[in-house]
């Protein structure tokens, strides 16, 4: 289905359908990503957000073609600029990833090999992709590297990792990233691991890069600020599905799911201080506890009979689609309250 | 700022020797390495108020914690609590007295728990450490109201950590911190490993706990929103120094130091204000080799030669303090903030 914001009517870039993602363990097997449908346009920034097991990171994994085994894609598909990539043979996929998709990990150490100088991977990702001299490869490489804003990068270009501080070594990550130029960057937590000051220069990084090549981001992260100061459109994601999505001004402003309205009430504001916080009680189901009906169900306060039973789909809520009875004609149902003794998180 | 300060910390330093063995500075010709973490702190707090420390990853904040509760002793400095040197002092008796009083929650919940015991022997140890409890079952029965207090059940005390998520983790760290029934908590960073719906049940626990035990906190925290949130006063450090500090309100509306402007401006903007932000270039430098002058002039978009040589004294300003010569000659202008409320 085409994406119905800005980007509007051009094909999209990617497009994932009723992506499942599962893991057979000897207790059953575990579905970590339930139906995940939606696509992202030609140089769209998409957040998906949500909290530690919602199955964000999984679904970035499954698109760039790298689920720890036992875990495996169990339905649904994955399509780049219209062709299936989520079947494709392992060295088919290899060379998808890298050239046609980008990824950037949380950690930026362990990205990168600690062994060889920056230039020697930079170099050797180009060639890999790119039908360059040896010569051409370290040329593109320096202009990689002064584009992600490394000083001096003309010395620089041929230090290890471990002579690089954080923050420059997630632009060496970035820089890598962009090698063969993707139309596609998978960015897993790309500022979780480094200190707010250095984080708003790699967001301003992403977001000036993106503009210049017109890469799409798909940018999965746990941080609603980070979310509000990139992405064009969100993905809110809840116990292995998506619970809404939409335009970023809207989700953050006007949430329709009562998930996201408990997760934006519960960042604590600048504007005003309050005596409590706003807190959904509980925690997310393990993903062997599910329950029946919506996910959401034993911590929601406006749950009826219907959501008891009943999985809902996402539907049109406002600006966004929301996955939540409210908005269906036919409503919740009777309410049903929560009970008193909620077990904390 | 009222005479009889609860806790008062002063001139407070901790240096840690991290120079390479003697052999190899021999041969290499070396000189000691000395890491100036912590390097002259003054802080004031009154009783039954929450004290934030804010700043980046190695800043020192964390040492502070640290050497308020006495896991290391200060290199120099003082730290009173209620009247009584506790950094001096570190022999048993009065100490220990002291020490039941002070205690302290740290960031990770999954290492700061011992995974082979019960809950209820882990919030049991200081009762029994500092023999609080009459009989065995007034023990329990202190464990079961602990637990209640942090909203987890005294059946949950049979069980092990690693039952339990993060969050509830962290309710029973704090169960364990309360256990000994102590006036001032010191907590490191407490909801920096959680989710944001658990972080703010936490932050929500702990301003209940706070009003009904007239607790006092010190609280280390990166998350400038959560500091505002929860502290009366806040103290900014930067290299192991105190830059500025200023009741909560002061500092987010009127914030002095250029450092701390520049952390208020990386707060990301949730409001969609549309707010341009300019990202402050260059990193905290190595404290390994700070910076002449004062530490943060390599970084300062307001530095002059001043600034480059000699160390800003602390000022004292609307409330609270600034340590900056561009405060100090009238070079910066204190600027009003805005901010929008969200919902």
């Amino acid at each position: 289905m085409p994406s119905l914001d800005k980007l509007g009517n051009k094909p999209p870039l990617l497009e994932v359908k009723n992506l499942r993602v599962e893991f057979p363990t000897r207790r059953g097997t575990l579905l970590a990503v339930d139906d995940v449908s939606f696509d992202i346009a030609p140089g769209e920034v998409l957040g998906v957000v949500g909290e530690s097991g919602a199955g964000k990171s999984l679904t970035g994994n499954a698109i760039i073609g790298l689920l720890e085994p036992p875990g495996r894609i169990a339905g649904g598909e994955v399509r780049l600029e219209g062709q299936r990539i989520d079947n494709l043979p392992y060295e088919a996929m290899r060379k998808v990833r890298g050239a046609r998709i980008g990824a950037i990990f949380q950690d930026p150490l362990t990205s990168l090999n600690p062994l060889y100088s920056v230039s020697r991977q930079l170099v050797e990702t180009i060639r890999t992709h790119l039908p360059l001299s040896a010569r051409q490869a370290r040329a593109r490489a320096l202009d990689l590297l002064k584009q992600v804003g490394i000083p001096g990068a003309e010395q620089r270009i041929d230090h290890y990792p471990h002579q690089f501080s954080g923050g420059m070594r997630q632009r060496v990550v970035i820089a890598l990233a962009l090698c063969a130029g993707p139309r596609l960057i998978v960015a897993d937590e790309p500022t979780t691991a480094l200190d707010v000051s250095i984080q708003a220069q790699i967001i301003a990084l992403l977001k000036k890069l993106c503009r210049e090549n017109g890469t799409a981001v798909m940018l999965v992260t746990h941080d609603m600020g980070v979310i509000a100061e990139t992405a064009d459109r969100v993905a809110v994601m809840y116990a292995g599905r998506i619970v809404e999505i939409g335009p970023v001004r809207d989700v953050i402003k006007h949430a329709q799911h009562p998930y996201t309205k408990g997760l934006m009430g519960s960042i604590p504001s600048l504007g005003v201080r309050t005596e409590r916080l706003t807190q959904i009680d509980g925690s997310m189901p393990r993903l062997t506890e599910i329950p029946r009906g919506c996910a959401f169900n034993p911590r929601c306060t406006s749950r009826g009979e219907r959501c008891m039973v009943e999985r809902p789909d996402l539907m049109v809520a406002g600006a966004s689609r929301a996955a939540c009875w409210l908005h269906d004609a036919r409503g919740v149902g009777a309410p049903v309250p929560l009970a008193r003794e909620v077990v904390h998180a | 700022m009222p005479e009889g300060s609860y806790v008062r910390i002063e001139g407070l330093k901790r240096y840690f020797d991290v120079s390479p063995p003697w052999l190899v500075r021999v041969i290499e010709g070396k000189p000691r390495q000395i890491v100036q973490a912590v390097d002259g702190i003054d802080i004031e707090i009154a009783k039954g108020e929450t004290f934030s420390l804010v700043g980046e990853s190695g800043c020192g904040k964390s040492t502070v914690a640290r050497l308020v509760v006495g896991l290391y002793p200060p290199t120099a400095g003082r730290i009173e609590f209620d009247g009584n040197d506790i950094a001096t002092r570190r022999g048993q008796g009065a100490h220990s007295a002291l020490r039941r009083r002070l205690q302290m929650i740290f960031q990770d919940p999954f290492a700061s728990l011992n995974p082979r015991w019960r809950v209820f022997d882990i919030i049991a140890e200081p009762i029994r450490a500092f023999g609080l409890s009459k009989d065995k079952v007034d023990l329990e029965n202190q464990v079961d109201e602990l637990l209640r207090q942090v909203r987890l059940t005294p059946a949950d005390g049979a069980k092990y950590p690693h039952e339990f998520s993060g969050g509830q983790r962290q309710r029973i760290s704090i169960a364990r911190a309360l256990a000994s029934r102590p006036e001032f908590l010191v907590c490191d960073e407490p909801t920096s490993a959680l989710d944001v719906s658990v972080q703010a049940q936490i932050l929500n626990l702990m301003m209940d706990l706070q009003r009904r035990l007239k607790l006092t906190y010190l609280f280390i925290s990166h998350n400038l929103a959560v500091v505002y949130h929860i502290s009366t006063r806040v103290g900014v450090m930067y290299l192991g120094r105190l830059v500025e500090q200023a009741p909560t309100d002061t500092l987010f509306r009127r914030p002095k130091h250029p450092y701390t402007r520049m952390l208020l401006d990386t707060i990301p903007d949730l409001d969609m204000t549309g707010r341009q932000r300019a990202p402050v270039a260059g990193e905290v430098p190595s404290p390994l080799n700070p910076p002449s002058g004062c530490s943060f002039h390599p970084r300062c978009p307001f530095a002059n030669e001043r600034c480059k040589t000699e160390r800003p004294k602390a000022l004292s300003i609307e409330g609270g303090s600034v340590a900056c010569h561009a405060i100090e000659e009238g070079r910066l202008a204190i600027e009003d903030r805005t901010y929008v409320v969200r919902g």
